[in-house]
């Protein structure tokens, strides 16, 4: 288990390097940066740039230098000063900017992942132990419909309905006056009872791919020899189904949630720009047509640590449900 | 009786199977129509993507009617929509319209219209149906911001959206074929290096990097050029799915009976590649690849819905989407939504038909 854990680790520490090297360079190596924007922005309203003034600007910005040494520069900024760089849209640093975006991004995605596990997996077991029952065929088509509607309808589609039949705008994650009033007591409760449409928005089409898959491996597994045996040894159905081939079910499932999550943060940027969320999506799109440097690379850059770490707690939690797997873990054959 | 020794080939196996897979017949014919529609997407629209007329900016969504009455009282068939009485309240700003009896526009089959270049070639100026007075208007899907045909839009916009889908793959598939391919082959240091990679690209989410990737996209490259990027864009995250499924077939095969024999035959391994292995797991990846146009096409429509995909006067469903994208113009206009419909139905279609060949692609099994 150590053994493992340390691997994993390891393999971790190489994935969050990559990470780095990419976000960063994602948004630097394409021509065009933030000087760019501004000269051009400043030509619209007929001042005209000198070329030296340019260089100036750049300079400024630490733009002059190649990305190389940027990035160098960013990354002993972050390791030695926990300084992630300055935000040249918002003129903030880029840590006080994310802070709390960042961990609302986090606890919607945790609240989906859990959303989409109590609502897909009993609805799975349902359809696939009542085959082609009026259930099943509804439990597909929704499954169907989640699986083709992209995140952005859906969400506009709720905010019409919700406009058109409830008068009232379902968009953000708080009302009004609580969008920037200090944590309190009343100021979460207004979080929560705004969370569950960015929910069900984000979670249907990972609600309808797990149904999908824990009904079919569930088939897969009804009728095996050892089902009957249980049954036949006269254990209860339910307790029968719990016990075996629901929890063989959930194991291909559980180590494709790495997916699922990564997913769900993903989807999520696109969601909150049409709900308007006060979480990182919204920002990060704007920094990235602002070509706002290091907010942008900041930003891409945790996003994708918040999927990492959702990827080692989803195969722990597997290495928690099958013994079959902790043994490989420990042999070294799971990487 | 003596038994018939059938001598079926895996091509007509595969067939057999397949069409008893009633949705996936059905995804094959919605999915043969929709790129029949983006083929010949001129024609098929009855006005041309970017004609517009300004009173009719934001009409509602017209309905084929049957029969007219003629003044003697007489009633005829005729195929024929009703023209708008519309008003304009000054106090709101807002244009009403209402369906007036007595405009009565007739509809046509091979009617003259918005002339166009047929696939940029034959100048041409017919439409399958339309309007039969080519300076009438007709609005299936009710009209948009700029009074644009939202249904002739739809129409035109099928051949990004799908097309976009199809170049994505092909793109991924060389990628993920090649990498793939050579990470299951010779195993070792190559494959397990190549996996570290494939695993860290699928770890990072993969919209983010997108948007990063599509803002980059200077607004003033020419369309084509944009069209090209987004679908390189598309395809740089799209190759990791395809690589590990071919690893994963070249694994499992690499290690069967007859392509051993092949190899102790002194079969060079070009020919094992390309003559017992390729053919084994083809059906496969045609499914795979079917399974992924669709992820292709909803990630194209959600950039260009955020403004940062395609552009004017390129249309995709996305770029029409984008008209949809405030509060305010959904809810005067709630059929700016119908191009949506376009890309439920080919994701749907799409999918059912990847089913269905992934199911029939072992017709050995059971």
């Amino acid at each position: 288990m150590a053994r493992f854990l340390l691997r994993r680790l390891s393999l971790m520490l190489l994935t969050v390097f990559a990470i780095t090297v990419i976000s960063f360079f994602i948004i630097v190596l394409p021509p065009g940066d933030f000087v760019d924007r501004l000269v051009l922005e400043a030509n619209q309203y007929g001042e005209v740039f000198e070329q030296h003034e340019i260089d100036d600007l750049r300079r400024s910005y630490g733009l002059d230098r190649s990305a190389v040494e940027q990035y160098l520069i960013w990354m002993r900024n972050i390791l030695f000063r926990g300084d992630f760089g300055y935000s040249f849209g918002w003129d903030v640093p880029v840590a006080d900017l994310i802070g709390q975006r960042l961990g609302l991004t986090a606890l919607l995605s945790i609240v989906t992942l859990l959303f989409i596990w109590t609502v897909a997996i009993p609805i799975g077991i349902y359809s696939a132990v009542k085959k082609y029952s009026l259930g099943d065929y509804v439990a597909t088509f929704v499954g169907f419909i989640g699986l083709a509607i992209p995140n952005f309808l859906l969400a506009l589609v709720l905010l019409y309905f919700s406009f058109r039949y409830m008068g009232q705008s379902v968009g953000g994650l708080f009302s009004p006056e609580y969008v920037n009033a200090p944590w309190s007591f009343a100021r979460v409760l207004d979080l929560i009872s705004h969370l569950w449409i960015p929910t069900i928005v984000l979670g249907t089409a990972g609600t309808a791919e797990v149904i999908r898959k824990i009904r079919a491996n569930l088939l897969d597994e009804l009728h095996r020899p050892y089902v009957l045996t249980a049954r036949a040894k006269g254990l209860p159905e339910t307790r029968m189904l719990l016990k075996y081939p629901v929890r063989h079910s959930l194991n291909p499932f559980v180590s494709d949630l790495n997916d699922l999550f990564v997913k769900i943060i993903s989807g999520e940027t696109i969601v909150a720009v049409v709900l308007g969320l006060q979480t990182t999506g919204p920002l990060l799109l704007q920094a990235l047509k602002e070509e706002d440097l290091y907010l942008a690379s900041s930003l891409i850059m945790f996003l994708s640590f918040l999927a990492v770490l959702g990827t080692l707690f989803s195969d722990l939690c597997l290495m928690a449900l099958d013994p079959r797997i902790r043994r490989q873990a420990n042999e070294g054959d799971l990487m | 009786m003596s038994a018939r020794i059938e001598n079926a080939s895996y091509g007509v196996l595969i067939w057999r199977r397949f069409k008893r897979h009633k949705l996936g017949v059905l995804g094959a014919f919605i999915t043969g129509a929709i790129y029949f529609v983006a083929m010949f997407s001129e024609f098929l629209a009855p006005h041309g993507q970017g004609t517009y007329k300004a009173r009719d900016v934001y009409a509602p969504p017209q309905f084929v009617r049957f029969m007219v009455e003629d003044q003697a009282g007489d009633r005829r068939f005729q195929l024929h929509v009703l023209g708008y009485k519309s008003s304009v309240d000054y106090d709101s700003g807002k244009r009403t319209f209402v369906p007036d009896p007595r405009k009565i526009i007739p509809l046509g089959f091979w009617v003259q219209g918005d002339p166009y270049k047929f696939w940029g070639l034959v100048k041409m100026d017919r439409h399958l149906f339309g309007p039969v007075n080519s300076r009438d208007r007709v609005y299936f899907f009710g009209a948009d911001r700029l009074g644009r045909d939202v249904y002739s839009r739809t129409i035109h916009a099928t051949r990004v959206s799908m097309t976009i889908g199809l170049v994505g793959v092909s793109l991924s598939l060389i990628l993920g074929i090649t990498i793939g391919g050579l990470s299951g082959y010779f195993g070792g240091f190559a494959d397990l290096g190549i996996q570290r990679v494939i695993e860290i690209l699928q770890s990072i989410p993969s919209i983010p990097l997108w948007i990063g990737l599509a803002a980059a996209i200077p607004p003033t490259a020419p369309p084509l050029q944009t069209y090209f990027l987004i679908t390189v864009i598309l395809s740089i995250i799209g190759w990791t799915g395809l690589a590990r499924v071919v690893r994963g077939r070249f694994m499992a095969l690499k290690d069967e009976d007859f392509i051993k024999s092949a190899r102790l035959d002194g079969n060079k391994p070009v020919r094992i590649i390309g003559r017992h292995m390729v053919p084994n797991f083809l059906s496969h990846i045609i499914a795979v690849v079917t399974l992924a146009i669709p992820g292709m096409i909803i990630a194209e429509t959600s950039l260009s819905f955020l403004g940062i995909g395609l552009r004017q006067p390129v249309v995709s469903w996305g770029v029409l989407l984008q008209e949809a994208q405030n509060l305010k113009s959904i809810s005067t206009a709630p059929w700016l939504f119908l191009p949506g419909l376009a890309v439920v139905i080919a994701v749907l279609a799409l999918n059912f038909l990847g089913d269905g060949l992934r199911d029939a692609g072992d017709p050995y099994e059971s």
